[in-house]
């Protein structure tokens, strides 16, 4: 075809469908604050994990027989003769744990920057609505490998609605399909995994991103970019999205996939934390395992269950630890956005929220002894205490002021010649021993004739330590 | 970038840890490289426990082209007299039989070393003990009242159980009181194969997975380096 040809095609489409506009409004000339850093990659991230479930779990169900007596066999069948198979199977298996992990971080990052602020409620509670819709879609996903914690994993939560007074029973029992978690527990749980779930978490995708590009991204400094512009209007501290940031974005891919191929390729059970032990043995409906833990990323919330000792008080406790993220944006009352410029006690408060979160993410996977249930309790407290007393404490704050214009971060090509300066400092030369020909290597040189120096040691560690009380005042 | 530290410390905190009862596990030697003696671990596994036990995720053919062995030779040194290259490895005991004698069916061996792991078979193998109260005759240390009669008995002899008082309590000591067919070395060395055929088993891939791995690595690691690269390049004009 001439290129004229392929042009008035162009145009033919392009005066259809606003392509043009749509790339030119979302990439090219959607302005992205300049100062995002390490925190910012876990967005696109979510986005790659979400295409790669989607992908591998559209070749998974070629494959997959969602029928309690072919299921278990039908996973190995998968994990032994399918070609790739078991490429494909561990891709979706370490992606479910890796999109937690993404997700827990890139929430983790809207909390210390307060991108959950004015005027960005409505991207919050999306992402909120996205986590639990993909909380709902590991739980049912997990039923369909049919082993022995998928089947007990499933039989506990789903009991945990007939705690609920008057229609509980009734409830559990509509909702299993059965009196017992069985076979067609299985297919509706299939059914709602590879097609009813994954709808609605593209919707909502889609809304969080369009809410995201309506108001503009937050910063690590929580500034409002749009203030300051120039004379065409675009803001002084923002860059187009594309290139800039996508070019970014591939780099963080590429660390990444790092991390998720060697999970997959040299410890695709993670230690039994992302494929468990007892999940390769089958369902079997007679036999109660002894230790029943759900995969890491429900642990939290399965340790706050297990700390409230009445049954429906803790499933409310359970469900309430969720709907207290949705209430953030209410609960929190200064106005400061960004953990940089807030006051010490919400500095402290985040701090305690994080290790009482990841305690209780321990203690979940651990069988529950009664010391270890009094101490998730105080952890529960500490977890519940960061948002309902967030009312009081963020008034007392005291903030610093928060700059005009955002800062820009070193760079770790900057940090070098001071992570050089430390490294120096903590370590000392030794008296060069040459070695049996008389001679000195120059690597062994700069290197191995280099002793650690207890005395730098401690001078790094108590400035370390006064630099972390700092940023905590 | 600390919390994230703390979440991986957290992930890896158990590695290899798994529910053995208190019982401290002795260590087996798995090296799935070892082509010969992973073949030697088939045919102690099809001698000694394909009686019983099926593992019918895997066929002899899988074996043999994993192994690089040669089919016919496969099924010569391996396989029970008339299997086809193309059979799964399935025990010839009916489930009426087995709950019969056994009082249950014994299980499918195929994933048995991804939900046990190798050092609980290794030292459940060797800690049958004599105990007159048991129906078999015997007892073991790491899997309590276990259903399974000790396969192994006429090669490591017969053990009995010492108990030892201890300031941490009391230990029990595993002696050997009447000499098997092996040596304590011999024995050791024909279980460590076992495990390591029941670990090959679990997961047929699991060489080809970690061979492949590196490249894959290296693959990603030339691909940041360009991204980065790239990267540096568009963002050299961003203060």
């Amino acid at each position: 075809m001439k290129p004229s040809r392929l042009n008035a095609c162009g145009e033919w489409v392009l005066d259809r469908f606003p392509l043009a506009s749509l790339w030119k409004d979302h990439m090219t000339h959607y302005y992205a604050p300049k100062n995002f850093n390490f925190w910012y990659f876990f967005g696109s991230l979510a986005l790659l994990v979400l295409v790669n479930q989607f992908l591998t779990g559209i070749l998974l169900t070629m494959n997959y027989k969602p029928d309690a007596k072919l299921a278990f066999d039908s996973v190995e069948y998968i994990m032994r003769d399918v070609s790739w198979g078991w490429l494909v199977r561990y891709m979706h298996s370490t992606g479910a744990s890796a999109f937690f992990i993404v997700v827990y971080l890139h929430m983790f990052r809207g909390i210390m920057y307060g991108s959950f602020k004015q005027p960005r409620e409505l991207i919050w509670i999306f992402g909120m609505l996205i986590f639990v819709a993909l909380m709902a879609e590991a739980f049912m996903g997990y039923l369909l490998p049919w082993g022995q914690m998928s089947y007990w994993g499933a039989q506990v939560i789903i009991s945990l609605f007939s705690a609920i007074p008057v229609i509980g029973d009734d409830l559990s029992l509509w909702l299993r399909g059965d009196y017992v978690v069985s076979d067609a527990t299985l297919n509706r749980f299939f059914a709602f995994h590879v097609i009813a779930v994954p709808l609605v978490l593209v919707m909502l995708v889609f809304m969080h991103i369009v809410a995201l590009h309506e108001v503009g991204s937050n910063n690590p400094d929580g500034i409002d970019i749009k203030k300051i512009k120039d004379a065409n209007g675009i803001p002084l501290d923002g860059i187009p999205f594309h290139p800039y940031y996508s070019v970014k974005d591939i780099a963080g891919v590429g660390v990444f996939l790092i991390f998720f191929a060697t999970i997959i390729f040299y410890m695709p059970e993670m230690g039994g934390y992302f494929l468990e032990h007892a999940n390769f043995i089958p369902a079997d409906p007679m036999k109660t395992p002894e230790h029943i833990a759900p995969l890491w990323y429900f642990t939290p919330f399965y340790a706050i269950l297990r700390a409230i000792p009445d049954k429906f008080a803790g499933v409310i406790g359970m469900g309430g630890a969720i709907v207290v993220l949705f209430l953030l944006p209410w609960l929190d009352r200064n106005p400061v956005r960004s953990i940089r410029y807030r006051g010490g006690i919400y500095k402290k408060a985040l701090a305690l929220f994080v290790i009482s979160f990841i305690a209780l993410g321990y203690l979940g996977t651990q069988p529950a002894t009664p010391v270890m249930t009094n101490i998730a309790r105080v952890f529960t407290a500490i977890y519940f205490g960061f948002f309902l007393l967030m009312p009081i404490y963020t008034r007392w704050e005291k903030t610093k002021p928060v700059p005009e214009r955002v800062t820009m971060d070193l760079t770790l090509e900057e940090q070098f010649p001071a992570i050089c300066e430390v490294f120096e400092e903590i370590t000392e030369t030794a008296a060069s021993a040459p070695d049996n020909d008389g001679h000195q290597h120059a690597f062994r040189g700069v290197f191995f004739s280099r002793r650690p120096n207890p005395e730098g040691m401690r001078n790094v560690a108590t400035r370390l330590a006064k630099k972390l009380k700092k940023s905590l005042d | 970038m600390k919390n994230i530290t703390t979440l991986l410390l957290l992930l890896t905190l158990s590695f290899g840890v798994r529910a053995s009862e208190g019982i401290e596990l002795q260590e087996a030697d798995v090296n799935l490289s070892d082509k010969e003696s992973l073949l030697r671990g088939a045919h102690h596994f099809v001698t000694y426990c394909l009686g019983c036990h099926s593992i019918k995720q895997i066929r002899y053919l899988r074996l043999a082209l994993d192994t690089h062995a040669d089919e016919k030779e496969v099924l010569k040194d391996i396989a029970p007299f008339g299997a086809s290259i193309y059979d799964n490895l399935h025990s010839a005991m009916n489930t009426h039989d087995a709950e019969k004698w056994f009082g249950t069916q014994p299980p499918d061996l195929s994933l048995i070393a991804r939900s046990r792991g190798a050092d609980w078979l290794y030292s459940y193998l060797k800690s049958y003990y004599s105990d007159p109260k048991r129906p078999f005759g015997v007892n073991n240390l790491v899997f309590e009242d276990t259903a399974m009669p000790n396969p192994l008995w006429q090669l490591q002899g017969e053990q009995h159980a010492e108990v030892r008082k201890t300031i941490y309590g009391d230990r029990i000591d595993l002696v050997l009181n009447k000499e098997g067919t092996l040596s304590e070395k011999e024995f050791n060395r024909m279980v460590n194969e076992l495990v390591t055929f029941l670990v090959y088993v679990g997961e047929p891939t699991q060489m080809e997975r970690e061979s492949m791995g590196k490249y894959v690595l290296i693959f990603l690691f030339l691909f940041f380096g360009l991204a980065y690269l790239l990267k540096k390049e568009y963002w050299k004009d961003i203060h």
